[in-house]
């Protein structure tokens, strides 16, 4: 029977997470704006506390400190990550190496997971940052099927990948969304940029749309189209990817429930029976493509497409 | 730490340790260019492991030679290798490492700890300086790369002056800053737009610049992304592009901060840019650290940057977080003042004959300006122009073609003529 990977969900709130366990979710991320990047939802020191709760003997949490830091937020970190260890929490995903300098003085037992999304490109990278201290790499998902599995091979902490959701294409420290309403001459205040606002770029020669949306941590742009790979798991379950990533963020609590539901039971059906999940990997895919909302279709993100440079 | 080494010369206090002034050379003739009108260090690319895969690039014999020229003035050479790298660029990284050290290459620009750690093993002589595609933004990180036996650090274009002063009071290493030049609107490194939208990737040097164009702001739903358009009839469309940086007016502050080095954008510019931004900030430089106390800034060097802008500038992130004045709506792209015409090859005292290489049209009438580090700005009207075999011709039309005609001032090879955009 195939090892089965770590099926790592983003919950929108701390209810989530009893029927996420329920729905089949091994892990959760969660964490709050000021110190992590692009959740699905705002959890407060309360809300984690709830989640580890929630989790205990049944799902793993981890809480994204990934954000890059200036040095006004530097005097917060230790006394976060301290509540964290306390918290019991079981890894803290980084990108910003002050989170390690802080994690060795205040919480050094608190397992590091590498992500900075765009730059974990090569096996020999992830495991420097596991010299370094992380116990896991999140790889870019800019990578190909092909660089993810030699990743995989080479490396000497674990790996995680986003199997499914929306990718981040960038992020400014500028307040791009406010500054164009600022030009048009509309007023800020009147003019929400937050992420429930939804608003759009669109690039008229692609005919694509982008979320995009204003926080603290700047601006943040979104890829077009979701990555699913529910009919594409068999090679990366057989490389033996530690985690699979089903991101939620723009996304309901019930969409979330029911595709990490769906992405249980196509895992599940591969470690169990790989003619099966041939046999029934289109019907996964159209059930993904059933929850979708209109305005977003799906694909395979980068792991077919080859880039230039 | 973060104070300048100073002397005191009877009351005049002089600074002693100047920041070095570091210059872009997308080749051999604009490496040269950059060393002789004044840069102390030049950062070049070379053909594999770097951004800019546009950029001209250099051979490693290029290489050497460009050492060996900037040795003669003192000055040395960086090579950007600043690529994220995916598995299959591993190869060939320890022989190119090794190549570099060799010809005397001082350091590298580098981003992945992959090329970091195989450098130290290597080809431990040359220098590690973090790329500014890490986005470094506080001081802990800092000290992290300190620790990892770094000699500099180039800061995220995100750093303001108190950031880099904090910096520089909590850890004892070289700090490289942008003084000048084009930016990338994202935090360098986050940004994988030209990936999604070209199938080019940006970490790699194929960055198809997507943050530039215009795109249309919706509000959306469920079912649509284009419900509510947030722009009106009349409206410029969203945009997202960067004014330039130019920090020229900052320089005091960046000398007493103890900024260790000040650095110019533009391994893609022309010789006429780099020579004329690199002669102004050296001005600039030289100026302050030898009178702090009095020193001003003269309009003379504004309008003399102004002659090689592309675009509109503005100081960024330096004080504040930009707002939209310092971005561009509509019309991105800006002429500079003045044309490059011509370079300098030869001047004889005796006729006071210029030969000189066209490298835009010029004519008879003309008014034109030549600079260069070893003569003061001066313009004159251009007389009679003759080719290189002595026929007077009616204009100078083609590029790179010899001409010659009469200047009243004395020229020195490469110095420079520029002509004002009518």
């Amino acid at each position: 029977m195939t090892v089965k990977p770590e099926l790592l969900v983003t919950p929108r709130s701390a209810e989530d997470i009893v029927p996420l366990i329920e729905a089949g979710a091994d892990a959760f991320l969660i964490g709050e704006e000021t110190y992590g990047l692009r959740l699905a939802g705002e959890f407060s020191r309360a809300d984690i506390e709830t989640a580890v709760k929630e989790a205990q003997g049944k799902a793993k949490v981890y809480v994204a400190m990934n954000a890059l830091f200036h040095n006004e937020k530097l005097p917060l970190l230790h006394d976060y990550l301290a509540f964290l260890g306390n918290t019991g929490v079981d890894g803290v995903v980084f990108g910003d190496p002050a989170v390690i300098m802080a994690a060795r003085e205040a919480a050094p037992d608190l397992p590091l997971h590498w992500s900075t999304e765009t730059t974990g490109t090569n096996w020999y990278t992830v495991n420097y940052w596991g010299r370094k201290g992380a116990a896991r790499a999140v790889l870019a998902r800019e990578l190909n099927l092909d660089a993810v599995v030699e990743i995989k091979e080479n490396a000497d902490i674990a790996v995680e990948i986003q199997v499914h959701g929306m990718t981040c294409m960038f992020q400014s420290k500028r307040t791009l969304l406010g500054n164009y309403m600022e030009f048009q001459g509309k007023n800020l205040k009147v003019e929400g940029r937050s992420k429930d606002r939804t608003l759009f770029l669109h690039d008229p020669e692609r005919d694509y749309d982008y979320p995009v949306w204003e926080d603290e941590n700047g601006t943040h742009i979104m890829s077009p189209k979701d990555v699913c790979m529910i009919d594409e798991l068999d090679e990366l379950m057989d490389a033996e990817i530690d985690s699979f990533k089903i991101d939620g963020i723009l996304k309901s609590s019930e969409y979330l429930t029911q595709m990490t539901r769906l992405y249980r039971e196509a895992v599940d059906l591969y470690a169990q029976n790989e003619d099966s999940y041939f046999d029934k990997k289109e019907e996964f895919l159209e059930r993904a493509k059933a929850l979708q909302p209109e305005s977003r279709s799906v694909d395979t993100g980068f792991f077919f497409k080859e880039t230039v440079y | 730490m973060g104070q300048p080494a100073e002397r005191t010369s009877g009351e005049k206090r002089i600074i002693t340790k100047k920041p070095e002034l570091l210059a872009p050379a997308g080749n051999l003739e604009k490496l040269k260019i950059a060393v002789h009108y004044g840069a102390d260090a030049v950062f070049i690319g070379g053909r594999d492991f770097g951004l800019r895969s546009n950029a001209g690039n250099f051979s490693i014999d290029q290489m050497e030679e460009g050492v060996n020229f900037a040795k003669k003035y003192g000055a040395c050479i960086y090579v950007t290798t600043n690529i994220f790298a995916h598995n299959e660029n591993m190869d060939g990284l320890e022989e190119y490492l090794q190549e570099l050290q060799r010809v005397g290459i001082k350091g590298i620009i580098v981003a992945d700890p992959l090329i970091i750690e195989t450098c130290k093993r290597a080809a431990p002589k040359l220098e590690i300086h973090l790329s500014t595609q890490q986005s470094l933004t506080n001081w802990q990180a800092v000290k992290f790369w300190k620790e990892e036996g770094l000699e500099r650090v180039v800061l995220a274009r995100e750093v303001g002056l108190q950031e880099m002063l904090e910096m520089k009071k909590n850890v004892d290493i070289e700090i490289e800053t942008f003084i000048h030049g084009a930016m990338c609107i994202a935090y360098s490194g986050r940004c994988v737009l030209s990936n999604h939208m070209t199938a080019r990737d940006s970490n790699r040097g194929g960055c198809c610049q997507s943050c530039r164009w215009d795109y249309h702001l919706y509000e959306g739903s469920e079912a649509s992304s284009r419900e509510n358009a947030l722009f009106g009839e009349d409206d410029s469309p969203f945009a997202m592009s960067p004014k330039d940086l130019n920090l020229i007016e900052s320089i005091p502050k960046l000398v007493e901060a103890g900024i260790d080095s000040l650095k110019i954008e533009g391994r893609m510019k022309s010789i006429h840019y780099v020579a004329t931004v690199v002669s102004v900030y050296r001005k600039v430089i030289d100026a302050y650290c030898a009178d702090p106390d009095n020193f001003k800034i003269k309009q003379e060097w504004l309008t003399e940057l102004a002659k090689c802008a592309n675009r509109p500038a503005a100081p960024a992130f330096f004080e504040n977080v930009p707002g939209y004045k310092e971005q561009l709506f509509e019309n991105h792209s800006h002429q500079a003042s003045h044309d490059f015409s011509g370079l300098v090859l030869d001047y004889d005292r005796e006729t006071k004959m210029v030969t000189l290489q066209q490298r835009n049209f010029f004519r008879p009438g003309d008014t034109v300006e030549f600079f260069g580090p070893e003569i003061d700005n001066f313009s004159q009207k251009v007389d009679k122009v003759w080719d290189e075999k002595g026929r007077e011709l009616d204009a100078a039309r083609h590029p790179l073609q010899i001409v010659r005609f009469k200047v009243d001032r004395h020229l020195y090879p490469d110095n420079m003529m520029r002509k004002g955009v009518s």
